[in-house]
């Protein structure tokens, strides 16, 4: 029992962080109609600037400024790159995030090179919170998923409550009319680039220390990313906590209990062949949950894809 | 909802009619193939160097490969990001026939891509029954998915992927064609090089096909092809299976090839590089992918023995591609075609020189920068000496910056110079002397 709930706190870390990179790129995918491909990439600068912040001015400098410079490169990217590619449609649209997913990569290892970076988890927060029946928690992850949560609560206020939200949830629907209504459109889709692409940063600045901070983070979780938010429904704020929780739990538990595949098909009714190296089929046999867990969100998306295609929450026109 | 623009491309435009096809114009229509067999047959005899022909066979399967991606992206509009699978499947599959000595013993080894090709497009058939309900957005998460998923399986699935070190095989121990045991490498380019201007010759065809043509306008307006009477799901399916084919020819040539196939031939780095091949070349043309498949290895080997940043450069290729130049390396050649008509071309190569030389000067003095940026990065403590365009110096010292930084500017601050030139050139060149009509490309 007391293992469930280290491992429900465990998917809890992992699902909110992969739900700040999600926010942002669903944010943005629903204003463009684009998804972010280099949406990752944001998240590993975030990281590597936050590095490089901490080593002169800590780590609290570090997550308060890297997020904003990753913020104002985004918003670069779409007032220069992205607004010029749109002329030609949705596919150049999405090959250009694409490149530039290869070239941020590229250029993080010309600067930084390939070798992972030592950053480190502040002093401040290197203790631990708690401990389940002698399963320590960290206090970082605490911390984590206070930061989390706040940012949530934070972005549903301003998208719900405010002017501002009212403005930007307008213009995703009606461009036009609130074009018409005197307000700066381009504008405000820059400015919403920027803060999703800020909110991948702040994963990063976060992430760093505990996953690591390399050339191929990026690569890990862009992928996953997307997963999340087709099983969760383009374009749904909510679809994109649920399938980013459900993601963290599933890959968690999977992790932490070896379960055998054999143990399953013999259960269901199906016993061991005899001769199971020559069959075509030993590695079902012989695969178990931790060797799986990276690939169960894309057989998770596969399923949502073919029995519900517009995911968890999206409504069928998406 | 309509664009005319896109209309145009739709309809078939009555100057230009498929009925080139036919009886009197197939002479006409063939000659590109004549020439390009012709040329593939003499290739070897001009370039006699192993390592030569190891580029050459290595082009032609990624021709293949570009080809068989364009089905997908340039004339069915379906951005794939996990094609590099159904190549994979297809080279794995070869491989296993080739481990199966008894069968193997009696199998010519040209009919093997064969093989490659069916296991590919069973695979597509599966992936393809639900991934092509819809185009766009979707699509491209759905290949996406698969092919991380299909990658990562690889290392799971050891019995058919062989795990870490993929699997190999020896394709000598095929039944000799003809008396060719395919030992040596120019018997391997030629039949890559049959392989090539077969499927080719075949994707063309495809192309022309009232499915072939369907699938272009389901790219541009679905809603339209739907009410015609046409499926544009079915449509896209067919597209997307016979794309699959023949990235599994490409994956059993690659098997033939190297002998070896591993996780890198399905992961999505290789689909990534065939979206950048293909788009590199130009979507909109039926040749682009073969121009893109040529330049791209070029510059991957020869780029690659030069320097380290090889990647680098090639990502600002392309990002520079996507922004300006969407049509890629094709549209920029058939840019040129109404100058050509026109009879004007030729005024337009001294103005082209003049922009162009400075451009490169320029671009080169860049990339001297970006070298000795890295150079003086990276490199291990006293280690300051370095050798860029064959030129050997410390960059730790001033004199090479400013020379570098001087070149760059300079040649840039020409090519600004020059430009106006060019358009009021290239404005002259596409005006036909008669009427004021004509227009820019």
């Amino acid at each position: 029992m007391d293992l469930v709930l280290v491992n429900l706190i465990d998917g809890l870390v992992t699902g909110l962080l992969l739900f700040m990179l999600s926010a942002g790129l669903t944010l943005i995918f629903s204003m463009m109609g684009v998804l972010n491909f280099a949406h990752a990439s944001f998240y590993m600068l975030g990281a590597y600037f936050a590095y490089q912040i901490s080593i002169a001015l800590g780590f609290w400098m570090g997550l308060l400024v890297a997020p904003l410079i990753v913020g104002v490169i985004g918003a670069g990217v779409e007032r220069y790159g992205l607004r010029r590619v749109h002329q030609y449609g949705h596919v150049p649209e999405l090959i250009f995030t694409f490149g530039l997913a290869l070239l941020i990569e590229e250029l993080v290892q010309f600067i930084w090179g390939k070798n992972q970076l030592p950053y480190q988890i502040p002093e401040v927060l290197n203790f631990t919170a708690f401990a389940i029946s002698g399963n320590s928690i960290p206090a970082y992850k605490v911390f984590m998923i206070f930061i989390s949560i706040a940012i949530f609560i934070g972005l549903l206020y301003v998208l719900t409550k405010t002017r501002v939200g009212m403005i930007i949830q307008a213009a995703l629907s009606y461009p036009r009319t609130v074009e018409a209504l005197g307000h700066n459109v381009p504008l405000i889709f820059m400015g919403v680039f920027g803060v999703g692409t800020a909110l991948a940063g702040v994963a990063g600045v976060i992430a760093g220390p505990v996953l690591g901070t390399f050339p191929g983070m990026a690569f890990v979780l862009g992928s996953i990313v997307f997963v999340t938010i087709v099983i969760g429904g383009l374009g749904s704020l909510w679809g994109a906590l649920v399938a980013s929780l459900l993601i963290g739990w599933i890959t968690t538990f999977a992790k932490s209990y070896n379960i055998r595949m054999e143990d399953i098909l013999n259960g269901i009714g199906i016993s061991t062949p005899e001769n199971l190296g020559d069959s075509m089929f030993r590695d079902i046999w012989t695969v178990t949950s931790p060797q799986i867990a990276d690939i169960l969100p894309y057989i998770l998306m596969v399923l949502i894809l073919i029995f519900r295609p517009y995911g968890l929450f999206g409504n069928r026109d998406a | 909802m309509s664009n005319p623009m896109k209309e145009n491309q739709i309809t078939t435009d009555p100057t230009k009619p498929a009925q080139r096809m036919r009886a009197g114009g197939l002479r006409i229509a063939a000659m590109p193939w004549v020439i390009a067999g012709l040329f593939l047959l003499v290739m070897p005899f001009i370039f006699t160097d192993n390592s030569a022909i190891t580029i050459m066979n290595q082009m032609a399967i990624t021709i293949i490969f570009a080809l068989a991606y364009n089905m997908l992206l340039g004339q069915g509009g379906m951005l794939s990001f996990g094609h590099a699978v159904y190549a994979g499947v297809g080279g794995f599959a070869c491989m296993h026939v080739m481990s199966m000595t008894d069968f193997f013993a009696l199998l010519p080894l040209p009919v093997l891509p064969l093989f490659g090709g069916l296991f590919g497009m069973g695979l597509a058939m599966i992936i393809g029954s639900f991934s092509t309900r819809s185009a766009g957005t979707v699509f491209a998460m759905i290949s996406l998915g698969v092919g991380e998923l299909i990658a990562a399986c690889s290392v799971i699935i050891v019995a058919f992927f062989g795990g870490e070190e993929g699997v190999s095989g020896d394709r000598t121990y095929a039944n000799p064609f003809f008396g060719v045991e395919f030992l040596h490498q120019i018997e391997v380019y030629y039949l890559i090089a049959f392989w090539l201007m077969l499927s080719a010759l075949l994707m063309y065809l495809f192309s022309r096909t009232p499915i072939g043509r369907m699938a272009n306008a389901v790219r541009d307006n679905p809603e339209r092809a739907e009410f015609l009477g046409y499926s544009s799901r079915w449509v896209r399916f067919y597209s997307f299976i016979f794309s699959g084919f023949f990235a599994g020819i490409a994956g059993g040539l690659f098997a033939i090839n190297y002998e070896i196939v591993t996780e890198e031939n399905l992961n999505t780095a290789s689909s990534g590089v065939i979206l950048l091949v293909t788009f590199l070349g130009g979507v909109g043309f039926f040749f682009g992918p073969i121009i893109g498949a040529i330049a791209f290895t070029l510059l991957q080997t020869v780029l690659s023995l030069q320097t380290e940043l090889w990647a680098f450069y090639a990502g600002v290729l392309f990002l520079a591609t996507v922004m300006f130049f969407p049509g890629g390396l094709a549209g920029l050649l058939m840019m040129h075609v109404p100058a050509i008509r026109l009879g004007k071309a030729s005024g337009l190569i001294v103005p082209y020189l003049k922009t162009l030389i400075p451009a490169l000067i320029g671009i080169l003095g860049l990339s001297a920068l970006v070298e000795m940026t890295f150079h003086f990065r990276h490199a291990s403590v006293g280690d300051e000496e370095m050798t860029v365009f064959w030129t050997t110096f410390d960059s730790h010292t001033v004199l090479p910056w400013a020379v570098a930084i001087a070149v760059t500017v300079v040649a840039f601050a020409i090519m600004r110079m020059m430009l106006p030139t060019l358009r009021t050139a290239w404005a002259e060149a596409n005006t036909a002397s008669s009427t004021s009509q004509g227009g820019a490309a």
